[in-house]
């Protein structure tokens, strides 16, 4: 049957402004503008990507949502409707891409952070040094000295970065070599990390070692010894904020000669990672996986275990301290991905605020903060998050939708079609050429080097000259707006309250 | 290298072979192995380790070249993601064994336990194959995605294997001396009859089987044999709508 849904968008063309480059037409990889003696759009196809929009040297194209009005009913959305319809016709479950778009309490958008008046003067970090480095890895319960003064404590691997954001886990397979090898220049250059997430890694960014994360994933793709010690951090990823307690398929049409060397599987297979790693069931046995990663790199690496933050999170990360991890990463419900089940991104886990408030919380009481950083990603939007995380508790950041962006993203949610128009989240080489990763990891350098000067400004605002003064420093933050529950849990007053 | 392994620590056991190893040494024997984890993990040099004991959890984890002959039972995870290299038991193992295992043979005398091959994937030449000389518990090949796995019931157990065999299966083939009931088996995988080039793989590599535990190779090789292959190599491709 002849699909029943109409277009979600509308490609207006102006043809008074149209000269009939056909720019739009080579530009749409959806199918969406055809050339028939004028531009025509073929409105079903497009994704409201923008591509045709920002290469009309006229001008000329504006998309607007299709106007078609759907009967009001608050219940019976139009997208729950749209759905109906798209499962009623071809029994599948519906798959999305990037992170939640439901109207969700935001909670970064309900915390104000602190500033110094009169009593205690701020700081202008215009003139004055301003830390924002800080160390990733487990730190010692204290140190001890020998006679000489040097050190007699022996230290967990520590990992130094440049700045609290450190790139989200996105694999090769997920999005293009081109965006990787950006990632990788751009972590390199601003002395932060990227993280190959499980598609292995490519030999083309061998030479990254001291700025990449490799994972260990359930698939255990491309993972090898070489692998795990050609890195500065390995990440067992138990759970991604997008999808909790799921696995990932990388569908066969994905897996051409390159992607099939870096993850070692044959070519147009398709690769599956299993829901649960199937060699841990317990935290017994996630602390054998953590340590036979240390063994293999002759316990030079911290190992991080990054998880998707979930109702029973606290005791879960206390477990995963327990275990042996020295970094955990919680990745909350807002958090993208390359695909997953909509029912899965939009309806399972929690907001990392609360997460990341009740894991930090959990840690300090039981006396184990010190044993691992925290990470925390799942939608960090700006750098106003980045500083209500590390004030929440939080090491650092990760980001993978705002890095994304950055390089073009136009955030439309197509990324497991494969046709993604900025060259990104597909493997067609045609695509994956548009995107410059030259290009690429500059763009990515502007903005972390934005975001640093403007931690900077709020640090400075805040007294403080340094990030890790400010690392769970909840003093400095205030609710507005949220009930007395929630203020608990995040551990912070009202606005209005004073010390 | 000789190591009397009786009370020290899987930590300073694993590291005095790691830096004999990197500066040369070829052959390790260690008595008195009692439960050491990780031996023989992410080792990458082409060495051989006699275990004359049993040793612990994740036996050659992510290892890639050396060959280990463990003479007792062995215990959990053996050849956890195992690139390349050789493990030998004379006796029975655990549960997962070879999970994500990417190359190399893993050679068993006795049983196996649960989740035995579990996402066991092949790359080119890599194939890897476990062969275990009894049974075997439930989940025996889950998600499987390429290499070997034969499993001999030679000592006359029932059942031969536990339940949702192949389950996920999408890559690979698993050989089965005598019959599986159908109810044992995942949704994924079909059951076929031995062609030519079948009993032609299983010969080379049951010959060198039988060598290392003394079997009847023509004994065991006269069994019949069920042969397992995945349905598909995509079984979750039209799940989904976009």
């Amino acid at each position: 049957m002849e699909s029943q849904l109409p277009a979600e968008f509308v490609v207006n063309v102006d043809y008074e402004k149209c000269r009939r480059c056909k720019r739009c037409v080579m530009n749409c990889s959806f199918s969406a503008i055809e050339f028939k003696d004028k531009v025509t759009p073929n409105h079903r196809q497009c994704v409201a990507c923008h591509r045709c929009a920002t290469f009309c040297p006229e001008s000329a194209i504006t998309i607007t949502e299709n106007p078609l009005a759907y009967r009001y009913g608050y219940n019976w959305t139009p997208e729950i409707r749209k759905n109906i319809l798209k499962q009623a016709e071809s029994g599948g479950i519906i798959l999305t891409g990037m992170g939640n778009p439901k109207p969700y309490p935001i909670y970064w958008d309900h915390m104000l952070i602190d500033a110094c008046q009169v009593t205690n003067p701020s700081i202008d970090p215009l003139r004055e040094p301003m830390e924002l480095r800080t160390y990733l890895g487990a730190k010692p319960e204290c140190l001890e000295f020998n006679s000489d003064s040097s050190l007699k404590t022996e230290l967990a691997p520590q990992v130094k970065i440049d700045i609290p954001v450190v790139f989200a886990a996105m694999s090769y397979g997920a999005i293009s070599l081109n965006a990787h090898k950006a990632l990788a220049m751009a972590a390199k250059r601003m002395g932060t990390l990227m993280n190959t997430g499980e598609g292995g890694l490519h030999e083309d960014l061998a030479g990254y070692t001291d700025n990449i994360i490799v994972q260990v994933a359930s698939g255990r793709f491309g993972v090898t010894s070489k692998y795990l010690n050609n890195s500065a951090i390995v990440e067992i990823k138990i759970g991604q904020g997008a999808k909790p307690g799921i696995g990932g398929h990388l569908p066969g049409e994905k897996v051409g000669e390159d992607i099939s060397k870096t993850r070692m599987i044959p070519v147009g297979t398709d690769a599956l990672s299993p829901a649960p790693h199937h060699d841990i069931y317990s935290i017994e046995d996630l602390s054998q996986l953590i340590y036979a990663i240390k063994e293999a790199t002759d316990y030079k690496k911290p190992v991080s275990v990054k998880i998707a933050a979930v109702h029973n999170v606290a005791a879960i990360a206390s477990g995963i301290v327990r275990a042996g991890a020295d970094i955990v990463v919680i990745d909350g419900f807002r958090g993208g991905t390359g695909a997953a089940p909509m029912i899965i991104r939009d309806h399972v886990g929690i907001p990392v605020e609360l997460a990341l408030a009740a894991v930090d919380d959990r840690l300090r009481q039981e006396g184990i903060r010190n044993r691992a950083s925290i990470l925390v990603g799942g939608s960090i939007r700006q750098s106003a998050d980045v500083v209500k995380a590390i004030a929440l508790g939080a090491d650092a950041c990760i980001i993978g939708t705002a890095s994304l962006i950055a390089m073009g993203c136009r955030v439309c949610q197509k990324c497991y079609t494969g046709n993604c128009a900025w060259g990104i989240a597909t493997q067609k080489p045609e695509l994956v050429r548009r995107l410059n990763p030259e290009v690429g990891a500059d763009r990515l350098c502007n903005l972390l080097s934005a975001w640093g000067h403007e931690i900077q400004e709020v640090l400075g605002s805040l007294g403080i000259n340094a990030i890790e003064s400010l690392r769970g420093s909840r003093e400095r933050l205030r609710g507005v707006g949220l009930g007395q529950e929630t203020l608990d849990i995040l551990g912070i007053k009202h606005a209005g309250i004073g010390q | 290298m000789r190591i009397d392994a009786k009370g020290i620590h899987y930590r300073p056991l694993n590291k005095i072979i790691r830096i004999a190893a990197a500066s040369g040494e070829k052959e390790f024997e260690l008595d008195n192995v009692g439960g050491q984890r990780y031996i023989g993990t992410g080792l990458n040099d082409s060495i051989k380790i006699t275990i004359n004991g049993t040793p612990g959890n994740d036996l050659g984890a992510f290892m890639n070249g050396p060959k280990i002959i463990v003479n007792a039972n062995a215990q959990d995870g053996i050849a956890n993601t195992m690139n390349a290299g050789e493990i030998i038991v004379h006796g029975s193992v655990g549960d997962i064994i070879g999970y994500g295992m990417r190359g190399g043979k893993l050679y068993i005398k006795g049983d196996a336990g649960y989740r035995v091959g579990i996402h066991m994937k092949e790359y080119k030449k890599q194939v890897p194959i476990i062969i275990a000389g009894g049974t075997a518990g439930d989940f025996f090949g889950e998600y499987m995605a390429g290499g070997i796995m034969i499993l001999l019931g030679l000592n006359g157990k029932s059942p031969l294997v536990g339940d949702y065999v192949g389950t996920g299966m999408h890559g690979g083939v698993i050989y089965i001396r005598g019959k599986v009931d159908p109810y044992h088996l995942g949704k994924e995988v079909s059951c076929l009859e031995l062609g030519e080039e079948d009993m032609k793989l299983l010969g080379s590599y049951l010959k060198e089987y039988c060598e290392h535990f003394g079997f009847d190779f023509n004994e065991v090789v006269g069994g019949k044999f069920t042969k397992l292959v995945p349905l598909s190599h995509r079984p979750y491709g039209n799940l989904y709508v976009y």
